[in-house]
């Protein structure tokens, strides 16, 4: 577990990574993409927080005793949530992709500081 | 019978009849069962929340009892917020019968709102944090769709602004639902406060703190997060705009905010309440003063949103048992006279098609329901009696002095002022005055959207009687009971036993 810290700062690095994405960029394709970094660096730290060292997978096989799987499997939990997480992320990037397109479709360009249509 | 899964059950059944009824062929048919089954869904609920008034309750879903499965929770927080969206999706489902003759594909639209008030209902009555995430983003989707309706240039750039700002938020209160998850190992409101009034909080939990504040901060517009709002609220059609500032911006922003703050600070609400003041103070001023200079009619609104949603934030972090009921009762006023200004724009914009105050005049000659129902809501919003956002402001002052908090009472009282000169603006361009030549044919709006706004402004007079004591502790009082004692809250989840 030594190395624990280390994966949350990592994780932590790539959230910052893709906010500074989202913030500085001015191409909505990268702002999409930068957005989907943030998403994967959540979803890559829930997964380290059920991690366990040398844990097996969490289906317990006939015959072990619950309390020995217990101790010995990474939290099944923490990939319930990484799943419900990835399809709802899906979900608001087809959306996103959707409107981009449409978005160029009005404009012929994905440059957002040509879309000043509205003010502020 | 338990009838809490209801309030998901309907809307979204609702919802998936309706993205049947593209098989019926004639346009006029279409429309005509579109519009009864939303009418239908939203009355049904709205009858069942009122029922629910005054009374808790718990479900759990599937029959795995916590912290294995999920339950809902109904407490005196949760009841009245689930009326209010009741009441104000009716309205603005009745409004959009004629107004959603402008768009096509009426059946699509009523489905994306119909979800869109199931997301609400759902993380309303949730008692899990990662469940209440997972209805928070089907409201959220749905009212980005929303927002795009009309796929013209402005509502596109609005949508995508408020999809980019809306998805970090999400990221944000995702991160922060980790932490506290790696904290405490478990997502169950009860187990989480268990958790934490054993233990200290520890600097993780305010690392997970400040990720649900800028999350929550994003989905509620408050001030430093607001850029968004005065974008997507005046571009999207003008039911959805009352349904996005009336209730989205409540249930998925405050709401939840106050909900998860007041939970991970169970044992010391110091520091949560300091945060919510100082939000409020700022977004109660900066919001009002942005207002000001404003002469598009929605977007003047939208900004009024952000400063009125200063004031519940404002209230809320009083941390007394008068500044939470204040809160609940402002945000519960500014539902109903906020949604009724965007349904006022939305009928001016019906007749005369344009959203520029300076473009208008003299409407109360030819649109009397229209100009005398924007007066209520307009003396309303200003905090001018009898109407109920006077009593909900006055409420709001007096917790503060009462608490001690001088300062922010007089913040108060000033930005009440200024939002009343930002209303005189708009009587005086739009309603009041001489009307002009090109607008002396016009009529008034259909049956459908004159109804809801009268609907409306009843309420806004009447709403006042909430505070008459005996009203007041079965409505507003049941709110500070859960958010201020834990223990109040775990009784009713785990349905009456320790």
């Amino acid at each position: 577990m030594n190395n624990m810290p280390l994966a949350y700062g990592l994780a932590m690095i790539l959230f910052a990574v893709g906010l500074y994405g989202v913030v500085c960029k001015k191409n909505a394709v990268k702002i999409i993409i930068s957005l989907l970094i943030m998403e994967n660096a959540v979803n890559l730290f829930i997964l380290l927080i059920g991690y366990r060292k040398d844990g097996i997978a969490p289906v317990m096989v006939k015959g072990q005793e619950a309390s020995e799987f217990a101790s010995m499997a990474v939290d099944p939990l923490a990939q319930a949530i990484v799943i419900t997480s990835i399809v709802i992320g899906l979900s608001i990037v087809a959306l996103m992709i959707a409107i981009a397109i449409r978005l160029y479709d009005r404009y012929k360009t994905f440059d957002t500081s040509k879309m000043k249509d509205l003010k502020g | 019978m338990n009838i809490l899964p209801l309030f998901i059950l309907i809307p979204i059944g609702a919802a998936f009849a309706l993205s049947t009824f593209d098989i019926l062929k004639q346009e006029r048919k279409k429309v005509l069962v579109s519009n009864i089954t939303a009418a239908a869904a939203c009355l049904a609920l709205t009858v069942l929340a009122v029922m629910q008034i005054g009374k808790t309750g718990t479900f759990e879903m599937g029959g795995w009892s916590i912290p294995i499965g999920i339950s809902l929770v109904l407490d005196g927080f949760s009841a009245p917020v689930l009326v209010i969206t009741g009441l104000v999706s009716l309205m603005c489902a009745v409004f959009s019968f004629s107004y959603m003759d402008m768009y096509s594909g009426r059946e699509k639209f009523f489905s994306l709102f119909l979800l869109m008030v199931a997301g609400m209902n759902g993380l309303v009555l949730t008692s899990d944090i990662f469940n209440l995430y997972v209805f928070m983003e089907l409201a959220a989707v749905s009212s980005f769709a929303l927002v795009a309706y009309g796929t013209m240039k402005e509502e596109l750039e609005a949508a995508f602004k408020y999809l980019v700002l809306s998805g970090v938020g999400t990221v944000f209160i995702l991160m922060g639902i980790a932490l506290t998850y790696g904290h405490t190992r478990n997502l169950s409101m009860v187990f989480i406060y268990n958790a934490l009034s054993s233990g200290s909080a520890g600097s993780g939990m305010y690392l997970a703190a400040g990720f649900f504040m800028v999350g929550f901060g994003i989905k509620a517009a408050l001030i430093p997060f607001h850029a968004w709002l005065p974008d997507a609220h005046p571009a999207a059609p003008a039911p959805v705009s009352a349904m996005l500032s009336g209730v989205l911006i409540k249930t998925a922003g405050i709401y939840a905010m106050v909900r998860v703050l007041f939970l991970l600070f169970a044992a010391d609400l110091s520091v949560a309440s300091m945060l919510l003041r100082t939000l409020g103070v700022l977004s109660l001023m900066i919001g009002v003063l942005l207002a000001l200079g404003q002469w598009d009619f929605k977007r003047l609104l939208a900004y009024h949103s952000v400063s009125q949603m200063g004031y519940i934030a404002l209230a809320f972090g009083i941390g007394t048992p008068l500044g939470i009921a204040a809160g609940l009762f402002h945000l519960l006023n500014h539902s109903v006279f906020k949604s009724l200004l965007f349904l006022n724009a939305g009928a001016v914009f019906y007749r005369t098609s344009t959203r520029d105050l300076r473009d208008m005049g003299g409407l109360n000659a030819v649109m009397p329901v229209t100009g005398y129902t924007s007066m209520i809501a307009s003396l309303s919003i200003a905090g001018l009696p009898p109407f109920n956002g006077f009593w909900s402001k006055l409420l709001i002052i007096i917790a503060a002095i009462q608490a001690g908090y001088l300062w922010l009472g007089l913040w108060a009282v000033l930005g009440s002022i200024l939002t009343l000169a930002s209303f005189a603006k708009v009587q005086r361009y739009a309603f009041v005055g001489e009307i002009k030549d090109k607008f002396k044919e016009i009529k008034e709006v259909p049956l459908p959207m004159a109804f809801s706004m009268i609907f409306l402004a009843v309420l806004c007079v009447l709403m006042g009687i909430l505070l008459v004591p005996g009203i007041r502790a079965v409505v507003l009082d049941g709110a500070a009971e859960v958010l201020l004692n834990p223990s109040n809250y775990i009784r009713i989840a785990t349905g009456g036993m320790p």
